[in-house]
């Protein structure tokens, strides 16, 4: 690491010196960098001692200019093993895996530093792992949770940007899941391990990996990354309002945030579940297998009957603009121009959708406000619809008797055509 | 004496009247087996008015620029009254009076009448074929809609191809590097300004040469009538032939009233120029045998870019359909046959890219 800083400084001094000082300080340093007596070595070893050229050129940190003394010590520029493994020289050898967060908060904890490369690369990593759950419990001594190099690999290690990248947020959940997955390895750890197989199964997940949409969440936006903890039961709605903003304003007006917390329900948890989230239907205020509302609720009280008002509320709505939907793309398909009740249509969609947002206030005069604007707004639609039907049977009328009057003038030219030549 | 004939007298007087109808008292019209063709330069003509009286209606709403182009259609279509049925009836129409005149020309090709003294009857039709096209395709950019755009888009760079005038004459054409709006005011320029006065003065000669050397005969025909002149047989222009003729154009307005009232024209999206082209965008049918050609054409060919040789090819081609009388023989007894072969190889060739090009994906 010394190494390293002392070449930043003289790099600095080149460039202040000017253009022809930092050519011959370059090609130093390109020197320098073919005479890694490490890898001369370490490529040709088995694992887990191999390294080879090509696999630590994938390295962010190689394609910096930094090198295995970097991180490992030792003089890199000897082909002698005694020099180059010298104490002497701050070889460290194998880092323990309960250093390795030291070591990489060296570089990764200076702004001073990291700025050098990436001036929005943030360096409270180190003071954020010490207070995640794998943190508390390397510091308490479990060494088998994960440390920096365990998500991030090492010696070709890339940017979170890579697609490649194990901690790109495509890749997050496998990486997550190779330990947290694991049953065997998870063993004397009190939680489950089929968080993965569940979120395999999600919204989130078919958004994420299928969809290929970056901002759909992945373990790390729920739990954090290097702060990685459970969210607790009562925070569960900060989580999600992250991205759900809307339905947490009307949770928040509803009488179920009181409750759930009285009987310390997690949330939003409650009724979507967590890992295994699926994409929400109005089924969910039902009585069937999707329902959840029954959950807690008796059969006949006020709130089942509330909630038969909601679920009765969202129906109509939606049959209304089904119904609308039905006769403009009949209107449509006869040619005719319905682009603004197509247009219209989107905004009852809006209205379906907001009036469902709605229900996380669990209010029905909430919820029928949004309904009754859909609905407005679907009948008109639907009136539209019909009188664009209306004109285009009018303009077939009006096509068969402009047909029977040419047809009428034909004969007529063909009676005088015959007339005056015969 | 009646009211109609002192008008008539009142006008003689003035115009000499009697002197401009009477050569059209003395036309005539061959009667033959294939008589029914010479009806197709009467329909084409008759949907070109259609086209002029629809078009200066839709004038009357039709605001050009790319902020109001699409929706200055959309409200003809929904909210001027009847006018649906007038941009309707322009579209089927357009896309009809195409049709015709293809047909008019294969006719005249295969009936050689394009036979001397009738070259410059042939030029002048041939070139209005190709201003016809020409109204097609700044017609078709005008409600500035997606396909439209792209279309525009690919027909211009297409233009750009043309070795040294290309590149210059696609600027012109788009008004600038892009297809944008300056484009659209061009072309609204072209379809409402430029086109119809080259086709007023191209009919109009069009005309005056078929009155001037009257009707043609099919060759062997002319052979038969010529040796036998008590063989010939002949109908007169007025009112004989005009009375079918009205009822030929009276059918065609019966067909464009159904074809607007069943199928009235898509307006489409709006084009928005910052989206990816849709997939498999095709230009209109009347310019689908050439594009399907320059697809199939391989992207070089020799030292010489594919699209620059097809569209080079194509120039040729075009050059020497315009002057395919000249290589005729001016004996009727001798057709050459090669043209006929030619031609029937150019109606099979035509027809067989255009159904190819609409069918390939």
């Amino acid at each position: 690491m010394a190494i390293l800083r002392n070449r930043l400084r003289l790099f600095s001094a080149a460039r202040d010196v000017g253009l022809a000082g930092f050519i011959v300080l370059a090609a130093c340093l390109a020197y320098g960098q073919t005479t890694n007596s490490c890898l001369d070595c370490h490529s040709a070893l088995p694992d887990p001692l191999g390294v080879t050229q090509e696999k630590f050129s994938q390295d962010i940190h190689a394609q910096k200019g930094l090198t295995c003394a970097s991180c490992h010590g030792g003089d890199p520029t000897s082909d002698d093993p005694d020099k180059a493994m010298s104490r002497k020289a701050g070889w460290k050898g194998k880092i323990e895996r309960k250093q390795i967060p030291q070591l990489c908060g060296t570089c990764h904890s200076d702004p001073a530093y990291i700025r050098q490369f990436n001036p929005s690369l943030r360096t409270d990593q180190l003071g954020q792992y010490r207070t995640s759950v794998h943190g508390k419990r390397l510091a308490a001594g479990d060494t088998k949770v994960a440390v920096c190099t365990d998500c991030h690999s090492v010696h070709d290690l890339r940017a979170p940007s890579d697609p490649s990248s194990t901690v790109n947020p495509v890749n997050v959940a496998n990486t997550c899941a190779r330990c947290h997955a694991d049953a065997g390895y998870m063993k004397g750890y009190p939680i489950p391990t089929d968080q993965f197989a569940k979120y395999s199964t999600s919204v989130h997940h078919q958004a994420l990996a299928v969809r290929g949409d970056l901002s759909a969440p992945t373990c790390t936006t729920c739990h954090g990354n290097h702060g990685a903890a459970p969210p607790g039961v009562d925070k569960v709605q900060n989580v999600c309002s992250n991205c759900h903003t809307f339905q947490a304003q009307m949770y928040e007006k509803s009488s179920h945030k009181e409750a759930f917390l009285a009987a310390s329900l997690p949330g939003c948890v409650v009724c979507h579940s967590n890992h295994g989230i699926r994409h929400p239907t109005d089924a969910m205020l039902g009585t069937g297998p999707d329902a959840v509302c029954m959950q807690c609720h008796t059969p006949g009280d006020a709130c089942d009957q509330a909630r038969a008002e909601l679920q009765s509320a969202l129906r109509q709505l939606d049959e209304a603009i089904k119904g609308a939907d039905q006769v403009i793309g009949v209107a449509e398909s006869s040619g005719m121009e319905v682009s603004e009740a197509r247009l219209g249509q989107d905004q009852a969609r809006d209205s379906l959708t907001k009036a469902r947002v709605t229900i996380h206030s669990f209010r029905t005069d909430l919820v029928d406000q949004d309904i009754q604007a859909g609905l407005k707004i679907a009948a008109q639609n639907l009136q539209a619809g019909q009188k664009a039907m209306a004109e285009r049977n009018y303009r077939r009328v009006g096509l068969g008797m402009s047909l029977i009057a040419i047809g009428i003038v034909l004969a007529g030219l063909r009676l005088y055509i015959k007339k005056i030549e015969s | 004496m009646t009211p109609l004939r002192n008008l008539r007298n009142w006008l003689d007087e003035r115009l000499g009247w009697e002197g401009l109808v009477a050569p059209l008292r003395k036309k005539t019209v061959p009667l033959h087996r294939l008589s029914y063709w010479y009806f197709l330069g009467g329909i084409t003509l008759f949907l070109f008015v259609i086209q002029v009286l629809t078009g200066i209606l839709l004038l009357l709403y039709y605001r050009p620029g790319a902020n109001e182009a699409f929706e200055s259609v959309q409200y003809i279509m929904t909210h001027v009254p009847f006018g649906w049925l007038i941009r309707s009836i322009h579209s089927w129409s357009a896309n009809l009076m195409i049709f015709t005149a293809f047909a008019h020309m294969f006719s005249v090709l295969f009936l050689k009448a394009y036979r001397r003294p009738r070259e410059l009857t042939w030029v002048s039709g041939v070139v209005l074929l190709f201003v016809v096209m020409g109204f097609g395709f700044s017609g078709y950019l005008l409600p500035w809609n997606t396909l439209a755009f792209f279309a525009t888009k690919v027909g211009t760079e297409i233009t750009g191809q043309v070795p040294v005038i290309g590149k210059p004459l696609m600027i012109f054409l788009r008004g600038g590097e892009e297809v944008t709006g300056a484009t659209l005011t061009r072309f609204f320029g072209f379809h409402v300004a430029v086109l119809p006065g080259l086709a007023t003065v191209l009919i109009l000669l069009h005309l005056l040469l078929v009155q001037r050397l009257g009707m043609s005969i099919p060759p062997k025909l002319e052979v038969q009538w010529t040796a036998n002149p008590s063989a010939k047989r002949e109908m007169k222009f007025f009112p004989n032939f005009l009375l079918r003729e009205l009822m030929a154009w009276y059918v065609a307005l019966g067909v464009l009233g159904a074809l607007a009232a069943i199928f009235p024209w898509n307006l489409g999206v709006k084009a928005d120029p910052f989206v990816s082209a849709p997939a498999g965008i095709k230009p209109e049918w009347y310019f689908l045998f050439m594009f399907q050609t320059l697809k199939l054409i391989p992207p070089k060919v020799w030292f010489i870019d594919g699209e620059v040789l097809g569209v080079l090819v194509f120039g040729l081609v075009g050059l020497l359909w315009l002057l395919l009388p000249f290589f005729e023989s001016d004996e009727p007894s001798r057709p050459k046959r090669w043209i006929t072969g030619v031609a029937i190889f150019a109606l099979t060739y035509v027809a067989g890219m255009s159904v190819y090009g609409h069918l390939a994906k």
